[in-house]
This record gives C-alpha cells, sequence and structure tokens, in this order.
C-alpha cells in the first residue's frame, strides 16, 4: 500500500469530524496493534484497523473512507475490550461509516435484497444490517 | 417473583422455541413474566456516533413503557435487545443533557424518562436471583452425559460496562450448563463474533466464521451448542445448510437456546422446547442420551 503523507491533510476537517461523531481522541492510539490482533474479521479487510486509525491520524480521508474494512467491522467490541489505551474503536469505524451515510449514500441499497432473502433471515439481521449500511 | 418482559421482535417469530421455552421454564420456577403492553423493537444496534440521539429513542421508549406500568426492571432473554436496551439506558443515566434532549424529543410522551428503569438478561435472573445451586435443586432429568459447548457471542459481553460477565474469561453460561447436569466443553471461540447482521448481505463471511467456531468445538468434543441470541442462532444453526455446501468435512451439530435445556432439564412437556424449530434437529441427539422418549 502506497500512501502520500501531508502536513496539511492532519490539520483537516476531516479528523475534527471523526473526533466529534465518535468523542473518541483519535491521538490516544499508539499503534500496538491488539485491535488488528483479535480482530475476527481482519482476513476480510483490506487495511487493518490499527491502520485504519494511523490513516485517520494523518487525515488520509478518501483512503479511509474507500476502505471495504469500514464496512466488515461488524461491532463486536473485541478491540473495544482490549485496547490498552481505552480507544474505542467500534465508536470511529461507526463515525467513518456515518460520514458516508450521510451524504444519502447507501452501502447497501434496501431495495437489493431478494424477497428469497427478506423471508428467510431474522428481524434483527434486517434490521441491523439496514441500520448499519444504509443512508 | 414477578417481572417486566421485553420479548423482542425475533423472538415473537422465528425464535419461538427461545420464547416458549423460556417462559414455560420460569414459571415453573415460579417467575411471572410479565409482558409489558406496546413495546417496540429496541433498533437492534445500538447507536455509536455521539450526536445521533433519534436511535436512542426506541430504545427508551420501551423503559417508558415500563415504567407507566410502576415497574423499575425489565428482563430480556435476546443478547442484542439486552445490549441496546442497557447501553441506551446507561447512555441517559450518565448524560442529563441527552437525557433531556430525549425527553424533549419523545413530547407526546406522558410519563419522562429519568432512567428509573433497571436492564437486565435473563441469565442473570437465573444466576443471581434464582440461583444455580437452586435450579440444580429443581432438575428432574439432569442432562448427563451432554457435552455442550456455550457459544457467548458478543453482545452478551461486550462492551465490558454491559457484559453480564467477564468478557475475556465469561463462566455463566458453563455454571448454568453445570446446574442442568450437562458437560461444558471448553474451546477458543467461544466469545468470538459470528459476523452477526452480515449474513443478509454476505453469507460467505457467515459461511466462514460460523465453520471456525462450530469446528472448534466439535474437534474438542461438544455435541451441541448453547447460546442466547437469536442471531447467531441464525448464523450458527440455519447457516450450516450452506457450511455444508461449502466445506464437505462439516458434520454438523445441534443448536440449543439456553431456555431449551433449562425446560427439558426441569421435566417440562417436550413440546414446550419447540424442537421442530431449530434448523438442525437436535431431538435424535437427545434420544441417543435418553434425555426425550424414543418417536
Amino acid at each position: 500500500m502506497r500512501t502520500e503523507i501531508s502536513i496539511k491533510n492532519t490539520k483537516s476537517k476531516f479528523l475534527d469530524k471523526v473526533e466529534e461523531l465518535s468523542g473518541e481522541n483519535i491521538y490516544a492510539c499508539y499503534q500496538c496493534g491488539k485491535c488488528s490482533a483479535g480482530c475476527p474479521s481482519i482476513s476480510e479487510m483490506d487495511i487493518s484497523p490499527n491502520e485504519i486509525i494511523r490513516l485517520v491520524q494523518l487525515g488520509e480521508e478518501k483512503e479511509v473512507l474507500n476502505s471495504k474494512a469500514i464496512w466488515i467491522c461488524a461491532s463486536c467490541f473485541t478491540c473495544v475490550t482490549r485496547c490498552p489505551k481505552g480507544v474505542d474503536l467500534a465508536k470511529i469505524m461507526e463515525s467513518l461509516r456515518q460520514i458516508t451515510l450521510r451524504k444519502n449514500v447507501d452501502y447497501v441499497n434496501p431495495l437489493s435484497i431478494s424477497k428469497e432473502v427478506l423471508s428467510q433471515v431474522p428481524q434483527i439481521a434486517l434490521v441491523s444490517s439496514l441500520r448499519k449500511f444504509s443512508s | 417473583m414477578k417481572i417486566s418482559y421485553f420479548p423482542g421482535c425475533t423472538l415473537k417469530t422465528m425464535a419461538k422455541n427461545f420464547e416458549d421455552s423460556a417462559l414455560a421454564s420460569l414459571s415453573s420456577l415460579d417467575i411471572e413474566m410479565k409482558e409489558f403492553k406496546r413495546w417496540n423493537c429496541c433498533g437492534t444496534v445500538y447507536s455509536l456516533t455521539s450526536d445521533d440521539l433519534i436511535h436512542q429513542v426506541a430504545p427508551i421508549r420501551n423503559l417508558i413503557r415500563v415504567k407507566e406500568e410502576k415497574d423499575t426492571r425489565v428482563v430480556t432473554l435476546c443478547s442484542m435487545c439486552y445490549n441496546t436496551l442497557k447501553r441506551a439506558n446507561k447512555l441517559v443515566k450518565e448524560d442529563s443533557e441527552k437525557l433531556d434532549k430525549l425527553n424533549n424529543l419523545m413530547d407526546r410522551e406522558d410519563v419522562k424518562y429519568n432512567g428509573e428503569v433497571e436492564v437486565l438478561h435473563l441469565l442473570e435472573i437465573l444466576k443471581n436471583e434464582v440461583g444455580f445451586s437452586q435450579i440444580a435443586k429443581k432438575i428432574k432429568i439432569p442432562l448427563k452425559g451432554l457435552k455442550v459447548a456455550p457459544y457467548y457471542g458478543c453482545l452478551l459481553l461486550r462492551p465490558p460496562e454491559v457484559g453480564i460477565d467477564d468478557p475475556e474469561r465469561p463462566t455463566i453460561l458453563k455454571d448454568f450448563l453445570g446446574s442442568v447436569g450437562a458437560e461444558a466443553i471448553d474451546y477458543p471461540y467461544e466469545t468470538e463474533c459470528c459476523a452477526s447482521y452480515h449474513t443478509v448481505v454476505n453469507v460467505d463471511l457467515v459461511v466462514e466464521r460460523a465453520y471456525d467456531i462450530l469446528n472448534s468445538a466439535i474437534n474438542r468434543g461438544a455435541e451441541a451448542i448453547v447460546l442466547s441470541c437469536p442471531l447467531c442462532d441464525f448464523n450458527l444453526d440455519n447457516r450450516q445448510k450452506e457450511i455444508k455446501e461449502k466445506f464437505s468435512d462439516f458434520k454438523g451439530i445441534p443448536i440449543f437456546y439456553f431456555t431449551q435445556l433449562l425446560a427439558l432439564s426441569l421435566g417440562l412437556d417436550e413440546k414446550v422446547c419447540r424442537f421442530e424449530l431449530n434448523f438442525v434437529d437436535p431431538r435424535p441427539l437427545l434420544r441417543s442420551k435418553h434425555l426425550i422418549g424414543e418417536v
């Protein structure tokens, strides 16, 4: 992965927005990697959880918001439970999803879910999926 | 004991085997579950962004309904409902500004909410108020020789400030299994996420995860899994069809709600367990252990 780092980006509104939405101190993270070590979904992610938070620190908005990783995170709170610095990465991941969803952009269009799936899955699956994936 | 009860959506539809077995068991333990009136969906997932108050309305509105019926405690069976109600309640108890805003948002409610209701999971009632040792005394059919792996998933335990047990070393389901005479199996995946709502649009992810979880338990000698979440149940039970299509070595394993094992061990009529609603039929296993009668 090649990322161009610029000091300008670290002063971006993007960082402020993530901190405001999540209520978390992004700079508390010291990159120990414990979140990635315990993440059950890491094999499905294009960018690992500790890299996500580092890229947010560096203000790399596009790279983070276009990642698959933020949508794979299912808020299982394993990283939240284990972070030695008390960073709630689940809240940061949700903030990153929300930045896209609040522009009225769906990650999953509810109308794209087939009738077969609708009749098969329990309500809690459907409601939680749409809460996480649709605007 | 009488306690206000929040069933949530899925217990009234796909997880009737969870609700029916729970209500019958509790009634035989002299606990009256009073389903409060006009309950609504809890929202299923707790909103994690700091400014998103509108999604706290659904869980808090349920707690207002409980308060209206002059109750101070509410019990849930579903892990997702438990987590959402518990976290929303914690939020408004600790943040008076948000509580005021929420009460203002719900201006058509007659009763204002001030954090008076306590949210509990049924396992907490069984452990702390009935007592596992008391349950053990009431057991008529000990589930002797039944090797069961507890599966906690995420939302019963995490985040730790709302979890019902130690998030890394939980024992509550193991202790429960002990009280009904079953043998608990240790395996490394008991608190691993089942991939949750990905089951709607990313079945592959769920299949991979469920295969790892179930196979780990099977390899440790488990004959069944026990859990308390209808979404985990769907992913670990119903998705075994897709697991078998992808992994030819997968043998399959029955999945129980903990209340089904409770009802069975209390000697209640097998019908209350609603085993016909389990995707993988657990009855051949139970028959082989002489825990239910022959057909």
